[in-house]
C-alpha cells in the first residue's frame, strides 16, 4: 500500500476563480471531452458511496429522456460533518458552476440544491449569489438553480429519500434499481452529487485532470475536505490530500492522548490507536465523507457507541425491519450487557445482528450501522462489559 | 420484451425481462417467503424476509424488488440467506405482541406462519421490545379494529388505501423506533376519511387490522329463546365462503351455506338477493323518473348522472370527497338496509312476530356494512333495521364453532318470505352487476322487449377493467316511454375507489357525460369485498366472479321484475316502486362529511 504524507491542499477555497471565464472555456469543449476529463481525473463522489463522478454523469447523459436534473446534495446530516456548510458559505459560485457544467453535459435545464434545514441561515447570501450567477451565465446556458429546504431528517440525505422528500412525500429510501441515473427526481434521469464533488468537478474543468490526479492514490485520487472535531486543539475544516495514514493525521490533529479516531461519522469506522499506522484514509482503507472525530483517553467508548446508536435508532426512516428493529436491539442490547442483564456473549449475537443489518437493510443507513458497531465493539470489548 | 436466462438454486429459468427474482422463483415453484409483498400492490421492499443471494453482489437483495437480469445466479437458501432471514423474523417478533392464542388472526397470520417455519428454539433471540412501546388499540369503529401491537409495518394497508382506494386514510407517521401506521393526526379510524371498505384488512398479513366481530352477540341472540333471529346473505358470500372452509376459490356454496345457517340455529334463513331485486325495481324506476324529469319536464333541479348507492364504502367516500354530488346518488338504501327495514315491518306483520323481538343479522362480504347498519339513517322500521353484520369470514368461524362439516352438508333452500331471488340479484356481487340487472329490467319496462344481448348477458359491463363505459341505444319504446326513443343511454361502471374517483373527476370536469353510474367500493365489486376470505388477488377475484355468473345463468328467473316475492310485496305492502311506503322504508339521504 502507498501511504502519503499529510499534505494540506488549497484548491477548493482558493480565491482565484473567475467562474464565468472557466465556464466559458469549459463550454467550448464537447460533452465527451468533459466526461473524459472527469474520468481521467479519477474523481469519486464525496458524499459517502464514492461512485466515480464521470461515470455518473455519463450514464445520466446517455439515458433517453425528455428531461434531466442535476441535484446538489447539501443535506449534510452526518454527525461531525460541517464542510459542505463552509463550502457553500465561502465559495458558492464554484458549487453553482459545477452544477452548470453538469447541466451542460447531461442536458439539464433545472438544478436543485437540497439544503439542510439547519442551514437556513445561509439562504439570504446564497440567494444573492445565485441571482448574480444566473445573470452571469445567461449568455452561456439555459439553466436555473433552485434551492429546496430539507426538513431535518438525516435519512433525507440518502439520494432516493431526498427525491421523495423533494416530491413532497415522506422521506423514505426507494428500492434500487432503478438508480438515479435512470429514474431519480420525478423519475427522470438525475445526477445527484455532494456539494464537494461538484466543486471538485469544476476544479478539474479549471485546472485539467492532471492536477487532481497527481494527488492521492490510485484508488483515492485528489484531495478532500475534512471536518475535524473532538479532542483536538485545532478543530475545523481542512483540505488534505487523500491516502495518508491515520497516524499522520493524529500527529497533526491529536492532543497527544488520542485513543481512537472515528472516521466518517456515525456511519463510519472507529480506528483504535494501535491500528492508526496501518490505516489509510481513502477508499482502499477507511473511506470518509469528511468527518474525523478524535477521542482521547478520557472518553468512554461505550458512551460513544451509545450515542451513535441513539442517533441511528431515531434517524432510521423505520421502514425496513433490519434497520428499524435492529437499531433498537443493538442499543438495548449493549445496555443490557453493561447492566449485567445479559451475558457478555450476547455481544456476539449483536455482532451477528449488525452483520445481518449490513446484508439485509434497504439503504445505506441500516447497512452502515455495523461499521461503527463492529469496530467499536470489536476494538473496545472490555469497555462494553465493565 | 425479450426473454432472459437466470439460474435459481442451480436451475435454469427463462423469464421475461423486467420480471423480478421473486416472479422467476415462483414460476419454477421455488418458495421464497414474503411479507410486505402483495400482488395487488406496488412493491415496497421493506420487510426484507424475501432476501436472496445474488452471485457477485455485496449485500443480499430483496427478491420482490430486484429485477432479474440476464445471467444472474441466485441462491434462495444459502447459509447467508437463512441466517439473515431468521434474524429478520426474530427482529419482527421482538417488536410484536405475539399473543397468538388471544388473537383473532391465530392460524390465519402470515407472521405466525413464518415463525412456525423458522423458529427452532423455544426462546426469543432478542430482547422483548413490546413493554417499551406505547402501543394503542383503536376500537372505536363499528367496522375496523386497529391494534398497533400486532403491526409489522409492512405498509400493505397504506399502499392499499392509497393505490386501490385513493383514500389515504392510513399513512406512516414518525421515524426510527417510533415509526408507525397512523391516521390524520392519529385520530381514531372512526373519525377520519376512512370509508370502512376493509380492503386494508384483506391485505394485512397480521392481526393488526381486523373487522370488529359480532360472533358472540349473534350466538347470544340465537340462544335467546325470546328472539326470532332472521339472517340474510349477500350475493357475494355464496361464492367465497367455501374458501375459508377448505374449498378452492370459485365454488358456489349457496345451498350448503343455507343449510349451515339453519343448523346454527337461525330461525329464518333469507336472502339479500330478494332485496337486491327490490333495489332494481326502485332504482330502475328512479332512474327512469329522473330521465323523464330531465328530458320531458326539463326540470333543472333533477340530478343526472344518477349513481348507485348500494356500496357503503362508496357512500362514505362520496360524503367526504364529493359531497356536492350527494344528490346524484340514488336515494335507494343498499339491499342490506332495505332488507333490514322490511324484516321488522313487512316480514314481522306477515309472520305475526313482534318486531321488537326480531334480531336481524346479515352475512356480508363487506366491513363497511357494519358501519352502515349503525348509521342513524338506518332505523326506519322504528328499530335498528339490521342488528348485526357478520362478514363472510365471521360466518366461516361460526360454522367451525358449530362443529359442522361444511363440505358434507346437504344443499337447502332459503326460507320464505324474502328468500326468493333472480339471477339479476346474484350478479350484484360482481362489478357491473347492478348495471346489468338494472338494464335488464329498465330496458324491458321502456321497450317491452328484453335487452338486446344474447342470453341477457350484458358482457360489456362485466370484467375487471377498472372503468367500463357502455352506451345502450333505446329503440322501439312503448308509448309511455316514447320520449326515450333513440336516446343513447350512457353508463359507466367503476370498481375500487381509485376508479370511482377517476369517474367522478370526469363527471366534474364535464368530460364524462353519463346518465347512470355504477360504483362498487371494492376491487371486483363485492366478491372482492373487505369481509371476504383472505387472501385475495386478481385470480381469486376472477374465480369468484365466474362463479357469480354461473349462478346467474343457472337461475330460472333472471330479471328482477319477475321475482314472484317482489311482485307480491308490491301488491301486498309497498304499492308500487317509489310509493310513499317505499320512500319511508327503502330510501334515504346522506350528509356531507369533512375531509379532515
Ligand atoms: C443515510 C444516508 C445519508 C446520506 N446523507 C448524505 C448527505 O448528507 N450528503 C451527501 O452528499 N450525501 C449523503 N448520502 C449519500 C447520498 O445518498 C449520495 O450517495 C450522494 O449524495 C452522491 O453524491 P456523490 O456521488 O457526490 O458522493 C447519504 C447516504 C445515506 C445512506
Ligand atoms: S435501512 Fe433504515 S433508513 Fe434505510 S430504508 Fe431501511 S429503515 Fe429506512
Ligand atoms: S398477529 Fe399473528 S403472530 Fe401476532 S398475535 Fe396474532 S396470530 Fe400471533
Ligand atoms: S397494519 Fe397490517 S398491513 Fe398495515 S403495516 Fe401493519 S401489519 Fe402491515
Ligand atoms: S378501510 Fe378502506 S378506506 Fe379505510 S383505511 Fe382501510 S383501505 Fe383505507
Ligand atoms: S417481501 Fe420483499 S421485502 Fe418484503
Amino acid at each position: 500500500m502507498t501511504y502519503k504524507k499529510l499534505k494540506r491542499i488549497d484548491l477548493i477555497f482558493h480565491e482565484d476563480c473567475e467562474c464565468h471565464k472557466v465556464l466559458e472555456k469549459t463550454f467550448s469543449k464537447s460533452n465527451d471531452e468533459i466526461i473524459n476529463d472527469l474520468l481521467e481525473s479519477g474523481l469519486k463522489g464525496r458524499g459517502g458511496a464514492g461512485f466515480p463522478t464521470g461515470l455518473k454523469w455519463k450514464f445520466t447523459a446517455e439515458q433517453p429522456s425528455d428531461e434531466r436534473f442535476v441535484i446538489c446534495n447539501a443535506d449534510e446530516g452526518e454527525p461531525g460533518t460541517f464542510k459542505d456548510r463552509e463550502i457553500l458559505f465561502k465559495v458558492p459560485d464554484k458549487v453553482f458552476s459545477g452544477m452548470a457544467v453538469c447541466a451542460k453535459v447531461i442536458g439539464a435545464k433545472k438544478g436543485y440544491i437540497y439544503l439542510r434545514g439547519e442551514y437556513r441561515f445561509l439562504l439570504p447570501e446564497l440567494r444573492k449569489a445565485l441571482d448574480k450567477f444566473h445573470n452571469d451565465i445567461k449568455d452561456l446556458i439555459d439553466f436555473e438553480i433552485l434551492i429546496q429546504m430539507g426538513s431535518g431528517a438525516y435519512i433525507c440525505g440518502e439520494e432516493s429519500a431526498l427525491f421523495e422528500s423533494m416530491e413532497g412525500k415522506r422521506g423514505e429510501p426507494r428500492n434500487k434499481p432503478p438508480y438515479p441515473t435512470v429514474a431519480g427526481f420525478r423519475n427522470k434521469p438525475t445526477v445527484i452529487n455532494n456539494v464537494e464533488t461538484l466543486v471538485y468537478a469544476f476544479m478539474i474543468c479549471m485546472h485539467g485532470p492532471m492536477k487532481f490526479k497527481e494527488l492521492g492514490t490510485s484508488d483515492s485520487r485528489g484531495s478532500k475536505v475534512f471536518s475535524v472535531s473532538g479532542d483536538t486543539p485545532i478543530p475545523g475544516i481542512y483540505e488534505l490530500e487523500l491516502g495518508m495514514a491515520l497516524d499522520q493525521f493524529v500527529e497533526e490533529f491529536g492532543d497527544g492522548d488520542t485513543k481512537a479516531v472515528q472516521v466518517g461519522g456515525a456511519a463510519g469506522f472507529c480506528v483504535p490507536r494501535k491500528k492508526l499506522k496501518e490505516t489509510i484514509i481513502g477508499f482502499e482503507g477507511v473511506p470518509t465523507g469528511g468527518s474525523m472525530k478524535v477521542f482521547n483517553s478520557s472518553r468512554s467508548m461505550y458512551n460513544v457507541l451509545h450515542n451513535y446508536l441513539e442517533f441511528f435508532e431515531e434517524e432510521s426512516c423505520g421502514q425496513c425491519t433490519p434497520c428499524r428493529v435492529g437499531c433498537q436491539q443493538l442499543i438495548k442490547g449493549i445496555e443490557a450487557v453493561k447492566k449485567g442483564e445479559k451475558k457478555a456473549v450476547y455481544l456476539e449475537q449483536l455482532l451477528k445482528l449488525s452483520e445481518t443489518m449490513k446484508l439485509a437493510s434497504k439503504c445505506g443507513l441500516g447497512q452502515s450501522v455495523a461499521n461503527s458497531f463492529s469496530s467499536i465493539v470489536g476494538n473496545f470489548r472490555e469497555e462494553m462489559i465493565y | 420484451m425479450a426473454n432472459i436466462n437466470i439460474k435459481i438454486d442451480g436451475v435454469e429459468v427463462e423469464i421475461e425481462e423486467g420480471k423480478t427474482i421473486l416472479d422467476a422463483a415462483r414460476a419454477i415453484n421455488v418458495h421464497i417467503p414474503t411479507l410486505c409483498y402483495h400482488e395487488d400492490l406496488c412493491v415496497a421492499g421493506n420487510c426484507r424476509v424475501c432476501m436472496v443471494e445474488v452471485k457477485g453482489a455485496r449485500a443480499l437483495v430483496a427478491s420482490c424488488a430486484m429485477p432479474a437480469s440476464d445471467g444472474m445466479e441466485i441462491q434462495t437458501n444459502s447459509l447467508k440467506v437463512r441466517s439473515a432471514r431468521k434474524n429478520v423474523i426474530e427482529l419482527l417478533l421482538s417488536e410484536h405482541n405475539a399473543d397468538c392464542t388471544n388473537c383473532y388472526k391465530n392460524k390465519k397470520c402470515e407472521l405466525q406462519d413464518l415463525a412456525s417455519e423458522y423458529k427452532t428454539s423455544g426462546e426469543a433471540v432478542y430482547l422483548d421490545l413490546v413493554p417499551l412501546k406505547n402501543y394503542t388499540i383503536d376500537d372505536f369503529s363499528p367496522s375496523i379494529i386497529k391494534d398497533d401491537s400486532k403491526c409489522i409495518r409492512c405498509q400493505r394497508c397504506v399502499r392499499t388505501c392509497e393505490e386501490l382506494q385513493h383514500v389515504s386514510a392510513l399513512g406512516v407517521a414518525y421515524k426510527g423506533d417510533k415509526m408507525k401506521i397512523s391516521t390524520f393526526f392519529e385520530n381514531p379510524m372512526y373519525d377520519v376519511v376512512c370509508t370502512n371498505c376493509g380492503q386494508c384488512i384483506n391485505r394485512c398479513p397480521t392481526g393488526s387490522l381486523i373487522e370488529r366481530n359480532y360472533v358472540d352477540e349473534v350466538w347470544d341472540a340465537i340462544y335467546d329463546e325470546n328472539k326470532h333471529v332472521v339472517v340474510q346473505t349477500a350475493p357475494a358470500t355464496r361464492v367465497a365462503l367455501g374458501e375459508d372452509l377448505g374449498m378452492e376459490p370459485g365454488k358456489v356454496v349457496t345451498g350448503k351455506m343455507v343449510s349451515a345457517l339453519k343448523r346454527l340455529g337461525f330461525d329464518s334463513v333469507l336472502d339479500t338477493d330478494f332485496s337486491a331485486d327490490l333495489t332494481i325495481m326502485e332504482e330502475g324506476t328512479e332512474l327512469l323518473t329522473r330521465l323523464k324529469k330531465a328530458l320531458v319536464d326539463k326540470d333543472p333541479t333533477v340530478k343526472l348522472p344518477m349513481a348507485t348507492s348500494c356500496s357503503p364504502g362508496w357512500i362514505k367516500f362520496i360524503e367526504h370527497t364529493f359531497p356536492e354530488y350527494l344528490d346524484n346518488l340514488s336515494t335507494c338504501k343498499s339491499p342490506q338496509q332495505m332488507f333490514g327495514a322490511l324484516a321488522k315491518t313487512y316480514y314481522a306483520q306477515k309472520k305475526k312476530i313482534n318486531p321488537a323481538n326480531i334480531v336481524s343479522v346479515s352475512i356480508m362480504p363487506c366491513v363497511a356494512k357494519k358501519f352502515e347498519a349503525d348509521r342513524p339513517e338506518m332505523r326506519d322500521s322504528g328499530y335498528k333495521d339490521v342488528d348485526y353484520v357478520l362478514t363472510t369470514r365471521e360466518l366461516a368461524r361460526m360454522i367451525k364453532q358449530g362443529g359442522l362439516d361444511f363440505g358434507a352438508l346437504p344443499e337447502e333452500r332459503y326460507d320464505s318470505i324474502m328468500g326468493e331471488s333472480t339471477g339479476a340479484a346474484v350478479i350484484f356481487g360482481a362489478t357491473g352487476g347492478v348495471m346489468e340487472a338494472a338494464l335488464r329490467t329498465a330496458y324491458e319496462i321502456v321497450t317491452g322487449r328484453e335487452v338486446p344481448f344474447e342470453n341477457l348477458n350484458i358482457t360489456p359491463v362485466r370484467g375487471m377493467d377498472g372503468v367500463k363505459e357502455v352506451s345502450v341505444k333505446i329503440e322501439g319504446t312503448v308509448p309511455e316511454w316514447s320520449f326515450l326513443e333513440g336516446v343513447e343511454l350512457k353508463t359507466v361502471t367503476a370498481h375500487g375507489l381509485t376508479n370511482a374517483k377517476y369517474v367522478m373527476e370526469r363527471v366534474k370536469s364535464g368530460e364524462g357525460a353519463y346518465h347512470f353510474i355504477e360504483v362498487m367500493g371494492c376491487p371486483g365489486g363485492c366478491i372482492g369485498g373487505g369481509g371476504q376470505p383472505i387472501p385475495t388477488n386478481m385470480e381469486i377475484r376472477k374465480k369468484r366472479t365466474e362463479a357469480i355468473y354461473m349462478e346467474d345463468s343457472g337461475k330460472p328467473l333472471r330479471k328482477s321484475h319477475e321475482n314472484p316475492e317482489v311482485i307480491a310485496i308490491y301488491k301486498e305492502f309497498l304499492g308500487e316502486p317509489l310509493s310513499h311506503k317505499s320512500h319511508e322504508l327503502l330510501h334515504t339521504h346522506y350528509k356531507a362529511r369533512q375531509r379532515y
